[in-house]
This record gives structure tokens, C-alpha cells and sequence, in this order.
């Protein structure tokens, strides 16, 4: 090892040191950013690392320099562009715009090894492999990420799209990039077969995600974040530097386990998940709820307006519709008429709540909700005895004491204990069902009552109605 | 196997141990920003950007490595950018450690 290798190993060792301990610190939101910043100095370091280094050994020409100084800039401008306009909301999408240009450079230096090593000469195994793996993970997150971008923004309708032949379809393409990586191995000379492994999966990243439904989105976009990195350790393995192999298997193996609890908090196996056909993202309005008539209370926002008036504890329940009503200022106007009066209000919280787990939490905070008043699934459950009103805002499958029984779609899946306030009101479009396709018993009870509205519009009303029994 | 190859693929294997240790038990009001993290550790590809293009000598090696730049920039500029304000958001209320020791 040279002086310049040896410093550059160090400095990238300590690099990754900062994205662990970085990660670490997210754990907890007193340290989180920090921990983040944390990681961006680690980043910057091995930034600084890699310039030195190709300087210093001067193989780069001047329109590489050119190339690389020209596409650095329109990459930062429009990362950092989207990233500062994007509303709290579209948060999830952007995630995954980011994690498909991730996937996408790896696979592109992957490429790019394997075309510039692969010409005419016999490539080992040990370079190979890595760089079909590479190219392979890198195009399925690259095609699957974009359309799980387009899925959550609407662009892509949300709903599973599924047709005659696709298992075919799916087998034939699976079949052409094993093919593919055979003749990447026995014939590394010939460039196109590692253009076919790009395009076939790319393609396997449209099948792979295409029939999943919007609601499933988040857990495929965290699946596709833990494919990303395993695609930049392999990139990592393809150029020998380790700084990449570290942090991406630190994201592969973040990735996995965030993908497995979510697919845990929606009582989903990511088998399940990923056989797709499954969830509408929204709330289905052909199922079988319009065909059964279920014994509902209606109510008004004078009447909500009331009952909140003279409530002490009230118990807010934000739930997908919230979301994508984007009502959240409403919420925290109504909590807030109602702290100025002396009534306690809390949120609780289910961890799929929202568009991503954890999303809700970062929906709220945006609207200056304070975080104490943000109680998760297992502080807020033992308050429901105690709350006088519980608004059930959009929120469907999370508060469904179906979930208690055994022998339905979410039998077992943790909700929220809803049903044991003194009084519930449910702010809902419609009858219809949520993702998990069955009836909430939680709506025809005694003391649940029903208003029918769109999240934004109905808390406006409540608002204006609570404003006049409190003044 | 190689020597390099053998060191590569234990370096992999140990840091997806770290991974697994350091990830497992996040409270889930933060795995969206920490999603959002670790998406922008993976930028790190960035580091692969730069050593391709020093690489570069013809125009579909020139094209290549532009993407990889373009690609791997927006990925490191965008991630830390949006994950910086979602946890300034949660940063911003004094009261939060406070609230913590309150639940219950």
C-alpha cells in the first residue's frame, strides 16, 4: 500500500464509522439530527477522499473532469431543489425518487467496470458476479423505485395492476438474466449480455412492483431501499473500495429490518406484500360495504362542536385520509381552539399511520403539534378509558376491533383501543371499506357516531362550530 | 478465492451484522426520517461516480460516468437535505425531552 492508499483507507474507515454511529443516534429524536449530521460528515470525508485520491494519481482526463464537475452540479442543484420544496406530505415519494437515482448509479458503474475490463479480456469470477449483481439489484431498484414513486404521487394509477400472462412474463424475464449472468461469466468479451441483464431488470423491476397496491407502497419502498444498498456494496466489491461495501450493507441490513416491521405493524408477511393483487391505497368504494347496511349514527359538526366543547379529554386518531386530505393544519388549528380552553388533547398514534410508518409523526410536527402530545400505540392505548371524545380522523383497519378476534384479514394486528372511549366520532367519506377490505364493527357501536365528510372540509366545519360553544 | 475478494466479502458480512445490531428497536415515530437516512448513506455510491469518471476515455465511458455523477449527487444532495428538515422539526420543540419523561 502506498502512503496515499493507506491514508485514503483510514479516512474512509472513519467515514463509516460516522454512518454507524449516525444511524445509532437516529434512534432517539434528541440526538437525531444530529446523528444525520453525523452521517453527512462522513459523506463529505470520503468526498474529500476520493478527489485527493484521483487528483493525486492524475488518470483523469480533462473531459472527465468535465463529465463529473458537470453532472456533481445539476445532481446537487436538483436534489437539493426537490428536497427543500417538497411538501411534508409527498415526503414518501421523494424518498423513493432518491433511493431509484441511488440504485440507478450503481448499476451504471457496474456498467461501466465490466465494459471497460470486460473488453477482450478473461474476467475472474470474483469480478463477475459482483457486477451482475450490481447491474441486476441496481436496475430492479432503479425501474421499481420510479414506479413506487409514481404510485405514491398518483402519477401511477394506485390500484394493483395486474394482466393475462404476467406470471409468464415474470418467469421469462427471470430466466433471461440468469442467462444473462452465464454468458457474463463465460464470455465477459461480448457487451451484450450485460445490456440484456440491465434491461431485464429493469423490466422485472416494473413486474415486481406494478401489482402492489398503493397502500403496500411503503414497505416496498423500504424493501427497494435494503436492494439499493446491497446494489452499492456490490459496486463496492466491482471498484475493491470498501467505504461503499460498509455503508451499503449498513443500509441493506437497515433496509431489511424497517421492511420487516412495517409489514409487521400492518400484520402483513412481506411474502404477502409482494405476491400483490392486494390493497387500493385508498379506500375501495365497490366493496362489499355499500352491499351490506350497516346501522350507523350520523352526525353534524354542530354536534361534534358540542361534544368537544364540554369534553376534558380528547383524543385525536389521524389516520391515512388525514394524510391524504392533507388536513393536518385543520387538526392542529381544532386541538389547539381546544388547549386554549383548558382541554387536554392528545394524538394517538398507530405506527402505519400515514403514508410510511412514522410519516404521521412527521406530518404533525410540521404543523407545530407539540411532540408530547404525540402518544404511539402503547402510551395511548391505556388513555382511551379516560377520554371523553375520540376523533377518529380517516382511519380505518388501525382502530378495528376485528383485529382482537381470530379468523380475519387483520386478526392479531395491533390497533388502537378506540371502542374504549366514552364516546367516538368518525370523520370518513363513506362507508367504504380500508385496505384490509373488511367491515369496522367499531362504526355501528352505541357510542360511535358517524361524519360523513372529507378530512379538510369536516375539521373546518368543526372548527368554526367548536369556536362558537367556547366563546 | 482471492485475498481481496475474501477481505471484500467479510468487511460485507460483518457490516450487515452492524447494520442488523444498530437498526433493530427504532421507535416508529422516526423511521421515516431514518429511512430517509439511510437512503442518503447509500449516496456514498458517489465515492464510485468519481473513480469511474477518472477511469473515462471515450464518449459511452464520458456518458456513463455523467449519469453515475448526476445520479449518485442527487442521491447524497436530496437525501441529507430532506432528512435534515424532517428531524429539524422534530428538533425545534424544547419541551420534547421533557415530553418523553411525561408519557404515563
Amino acid at each position: 500500500m502506498s502512503a496515499l492508499q493507506t491514508v485514503s483507507a483510514l479516512i474512509y474507515l472513519i467515514s463509516a464509522v460516522c454512518y454507524v454511529l449516525g444511524v445509532h443516534m437516529m434512534r432517539s429524536p434528541k440526538t437525531a439530527r444530529h446523528g444525520n449530521g453525523l452521517s453527512a460528515i462522513g459523506m463529505f470525508l470520503a468526498v474529500i477522499t476520493i478527489i485527493v485520491t484521483i487528483i493525486v494519481e492524475g488518470t483523469i482526463d480533462s473531459v472527465g473532469w468535465i463529465v463529473l464537475i458537470l453532472g456533481l452540479a445539476l445532481g446537487i442543484l436538483y436534489g437539493m431543489v426537490k428536497a427543500r420544496k417538497v411538501p411534508m406530505t409527498d415526503v414518501p415519494q421523494l424518498v423513493s425518487l432518491f433511493n431509484a437515482v441511488g440504485g440507478g448509479a450503481a448499476a451504471v458503474i457496474g456498467i461501466f467496470d465490466y465494459l471497460l475490463k470486460g473488453d477482450g479480456a478473461t474476467l475472474s469470477l470474483a469480478f463477475s458476479l459482483p457486477v451482475f449483481l450490481d447491474v441486476v439489484i441496481g436496475g430492479i431498484t432503479f425501474s421499481g423505485s420510479l414506479i413506487a414513486t409514481g404510485k405514491l404521487s398518483g402519477k401511477v394509477p394506485g390500484k394493483p395492476i395486474t394482466f393475462p400472462g404476467a406470471r409468464l412474463l415474470n418467469i421469462i424475464v427471470v430466466v433471461a438474466i440468469l442467462v444473462s449472468a452465464w454468458f457474463m461469466m463465460a464470455s465477459p468479451t461480448n457487451v451484450w449480455y450485460v445490456i440484456l441483464a440491465l434491461v431485464m431488470s429493469l423490466i422485472f423491476g416494473l413486474l415486481m412492483t406494478l401489482p402492489i397496491g398503493g397502500a403496500d407502497m411503503p414497505v416496498v419502498v423500504s424493501l427497494l431501499n435494503a436492494f439499493t444498498g446491497l446494489a452499492v456494496a456490490f459496486a463496492g466489491f466491482v471498484i475493491n473500495n470498501q467505504v461503499l461495501i460498509i455503508a451499503g450493507a449498513l443500509v441493506g441490513a437497515a433496509g431489511t429490518i424497517l421492511t420487516l416491521q412495517m409489514a409487521d405493524a400492518m400484520n402483513r408477511s412481506v411474502a404477502n406484500i409482494l405476491a400483490g393483487g392486494f390493497g387500493t391505497g385508498d379506500s375501495d368504494a365497490n366493496s362489499t360495504a355499500d352491499a351490506v347496511p350497516v346501522d350507523v349514527k350520523e352526525t353534524s359538526a354542530d354536534d361534534i362542536g358540542l361534544q368537544l366543547a364540554y369534553a376534558h379529554n380528547v383524543m385525536i386518531v389521524p389516520g391515512y385520509g388525514l394524510a391524504a386530505a392533507q388536513a393536518q393544519h385543520e387538526v392542529a388549528e381544532l386541538a389547539k381552539v381546544l388547549t386554549d380552553k383548558g382541554i387536554n388533547v392528545d394524538y394517538a398514534i398507530h405506527p402505519v399511520a400515514g403514508r410510511m410508518p412514522g410519516h404521521m409523526n412527521v406530518l404533525l410536527a410540521d404543523v407545530n403539534v407539540p411532540y408530547e402530545q404525540m402518544k404511539q400505540l402503547d402510551d395511548a392505548n391505556p388513555m382511551f378509558e379516560n377520554t371523553d371524545v375520540s376523533l377518529v380522523i380517516g382511519a380505518n383497519d388501525v382502530t378495528n376491533p376485528l383485529a382482537r378476534e381470530s379468523g380475519n384479514e387483520i386478526s392479531g394486528m395491533p390497533i388502537l383501543d378506540v371502542d374504549k372511549s366514552k364516546s367516538v366520532v368518525v370523520i370518513k367519506r363513506s362507508m367504504s371499506t380500508g385496505y384490509a377490505g373488511i367491515q369496522n364493527p367499531l362504526f355501528s357501536m352505541d357510542n360511535t357516531q358517524m361524519f360523513f365528510s372529507d378530512a379538510k372540509k369536516g375539521l373546518q366545519d368543526i372548527v368554526a362550530a367548536t369556536k362558537q360553544y367556547l366563546e | 478465492m482471492s485475498e481481496e475478494l475474501f477481505t471484500n466479502l467479510a468487511i460485507f458480512v460483518l457490516s450487515l451484522l452492524v447494520g442488523f445490531e444498530v437498526m433493530s428497536k427504532i421507535p416508529a415515530t422516526l423511521q421515516t426520517p431514518m429511512m430517509s437516512g439511510a437512503n442518503a448513506i447509500h449516496g456514498v455510491v458517489v465515492v464510485g461516480a468519481f473513480v469511474i469518471a477518472a477511469e473515462a476515455n471515450s464518449w459511452p465511458f464520458y456518458i456513463l460516468a455523467f449519469l453515475g455523477a448526476f445520479f449518485s449527487a442527487v442521491n447524497v444532495a436530496g437525501g441529507y437535505t430532506v432528512t435534515d428538515r424532517m428531524l429539524g422539526m422534530f428538533d425545534r420543540k424544547p419541551a420534547a425531552k421533557q415530553g418523553e419523561a411525561d408519557r404515563k
